[in-house]
């Protein structure tokens, strides 16, 4: 029931392109590189207790050094992607060193100050970064010699890369080590009594969902080939964050499913209503009076009732 | 770190333990020595900083000064996890579990605690077989067999006491520090857990907080009796009792 669910739902993915128009395509596209980002988010914030308001660091470092090692320094898109994620995830484990000093609403302020510090560079630093006019006229790599542009052949390539972060993640969550993540989250005193290193565990995912957010981030800059320091700001963080908590913190489903909420209510809503952020926190206040753990497993709990 | 590895003839030793909040001490001089297998019961009035002195012990809380050894190896400035891979464990006076997992869940951490496998990234726990029936093994000795696969939110406040004891027994420690095992228990479960305490192997030396007097004084064979931070009196159980200090102490008031 459960695999023939999942085929289904890998099969209409698939299949998408040939049934639906650019624009949907694209959307397509955009939501999945959102749920890539909102799922690395919930390895922190549902399955490790940490709740970082700093996680577009990743994304925007990601794509920042993606854009200008292609764009001012000629580099290939290979090289540039691997330099890119190493990069950033050499970021995350000097961040996660600061950050993981403190718990809680500590470890939130650090991570919301490290990343204003990098948008702040982003902006001001314009000779290396073109400061607010971003930088424009960027590329999508050839993978095999296959072109990316057109927007078909860039979800089948957005589809691939989310569904191995989709798995690549899943076995992280359900790992041994994922059973010993969810511990600390709920008793870390109790956790360490019984042997384990509750600072280790923490760091090891803040540098993993570091990488992920990193991914997204090489996927976000192919896709607008165009880079703004907006990407990095804490708006950025919030958005995702809120589409962690709305769709369902510590669930594989619920970040993806909010991930793409927020994105919708950005693409769409902000085309009739120009307050779509007011639109988003009504709908946020909804989901948490309804449904305080988030919609997945809000509606599955529905279901199930329904069911009886 | 500088590890004496002279074989101690005691399996935990503090010496010259001091903590103090500000002005307030709670921990003064306390010197203690347990040997392997010894049963130890510690005894204070509230606020004689019984627990405290636990949590020194298990390193949740640092101490001003003094030492802390096991078997000879001094762990005073050891992190709590490190301490319990040289084979100290304990259990806490406020039920803290894994409410939402399963008993096995629960008693597998244990086990999975002190194992490699505790790093592994893709492999689920249930593939450890071999975890799963250790882990099973220790809940049919602590009599819960039957509710394994229950969450421990579902069951009774008696059981958690047994799936807290569960645990730490799972991970066969040198030295068990229980930190009033028999808090809240009803008669019946009272008796269960004292036989419980009472069939724990030789290997393990216990060193038990417990206010329950009747019942905790047939488990220990030495007596510590602490007031405001100090120790009063040592030694063996029927000497302790007889001493006037614990009378004026404890037994008095």
């Amino acid at each position: 029931m459960k695999w023939l669910a999942a085929i289904l739902l890998a099969a209409l993915l698939v299949l998408l392109p040939f049934c639906s128009g650019d624009f949907y395509i694209n959307l397509a596209s955009q939501i999945l590189i959102a749920a890539i980002f909102a799922l690395s988010l919930n390895l922190l914030v549902g399955y490790g207790g940490m709740t970082s308001l700093g996680h577009a660091s990743y994304l925007g470092v990601a794509a920042y050094i993606s854009a200008l090692l292609t764009s001012r320094y000629g580099w290939g898109h290979g090289p540039a992607a691997v330099i890119s994620l190493a990069g950033t995830t050499a970021m995350a484990a000097c961040f996660g060193v600061i950050a993981l000093r403190a718990t809680g609403l500590g470890f939130l302020m650090i991570t919301l100050a490290l990343s204003q510090v990098l948008w702040g560079l982003a902006y001001r630093m314009s000779d290396v970064t073109n400061g607010d006019n971003g930088i424009a006229g960027l590329t999508r790599p050839m993978p095999f010699g296959i072109s990316l542009n057109g927007p078909a052949a860039f979800y089948w390539f957005t589809l691939i890369v989310a569904i191995t972060a989709f798995v690549m993640m899943a076995i992280f969550v359900s790992s041994s080590f994922g059973s010993t993540l969810k511990g600390v989250r709920d008793q870390p005193r109790r956790m360490a009594a019984l042997g384990f290193n509750p600072w280790m565990i923490r760091w090891i995912t803040f540098v993993y969902a570091g990488f992920w957010g990193g991914v997204s981030g090489l996927l976000y800059v192919y896709y607008n080939k165009y880079i703004h320091p907006a990407s990095l700001s804490t708006t950025s963080s919030a958005e995702a964050l809120l589409g962690v908590i709305a769709g369902g913190s510590g669930t594989l489903g619920g970040p993806m499913v909010g991930g793409a909420l927020v994105l919708l209510l950005k693409n769409y809503a902000s085309a009739y209503i120009e307050r779509w952020n007011m639109l988003l926190g009504l709908i946020f206040l909804f989901i948490v009076l309804v449904m305080p753990t988030g919609i997945v497993p809000g509606l599955s709990k529905l279901l199930r009732r329904g069911w009886r | 770190m500088a590890v004496t590895a002279a074989a101690s003839e005691y399996a935990l030793e503090v010496i010259d333990l001091k903590k103090a909040f500000g002005g307030l001490v709670v921990t003064q001089d306390v010197s203690l020595a347990i040997r392997p297998g010894e049963r130890r019961l510690i005894i204070g009035p509230n606020g004689a900083g019984k627990t405290t002195l636990f949590n020194q012990i298990s390193g949740d809380m640092r101490p001003n000064s003094g030492q802390i050894k096991l078997f000879g190896a001094e762990i005073t400035r050891l992190a709590p996890y490190e301490r319990t891979h040289f084979g100290l464990s304990r259990t806490y006076q406020i039920i803290t579990l894994f409410a939402g997992d399963t008993l096995e869940h629960n008693v597998t951490l244990g086990l999975l605690g002190l194992r490699p496998q505790r790093w592994q990234m893709w492999r689920p726990l249930s593939f450890y077989g071999d975890m799963a029936t250790e882990a099973r093994r220790t809940l049919d000795a602590v009599g819960l067999l039957h509710l394994a696969a229950h969450p421990v939110s579902d069951i009774a406040y008696g059981e958690k006491r047994r799936v807290e004891l569960a645990m730490a027994l799972a991970q066969k420690p040198r030295v068990l520090l229980l930190d009033e095992p028999l808090a809240g228990l009803s008669n019946t479960e009272r008796s269960t857990v004292k036989s419980l305490i009472a069939s724990i192997s030789r290997q393990t030396a216990v060193v038990m907080i417990e206010h329950d007097m009747d019942t905790a004084l047939d488990l220990a064979e030495t007596v510590t009796l602490l007031d405001y931070g100090r120790v009063i009196v040592d030694g063996e159980r029927d000497a302790v009792i007889a001493d006037a200090r614990t009378r004026e102490v404890y037994l008095g008031n």
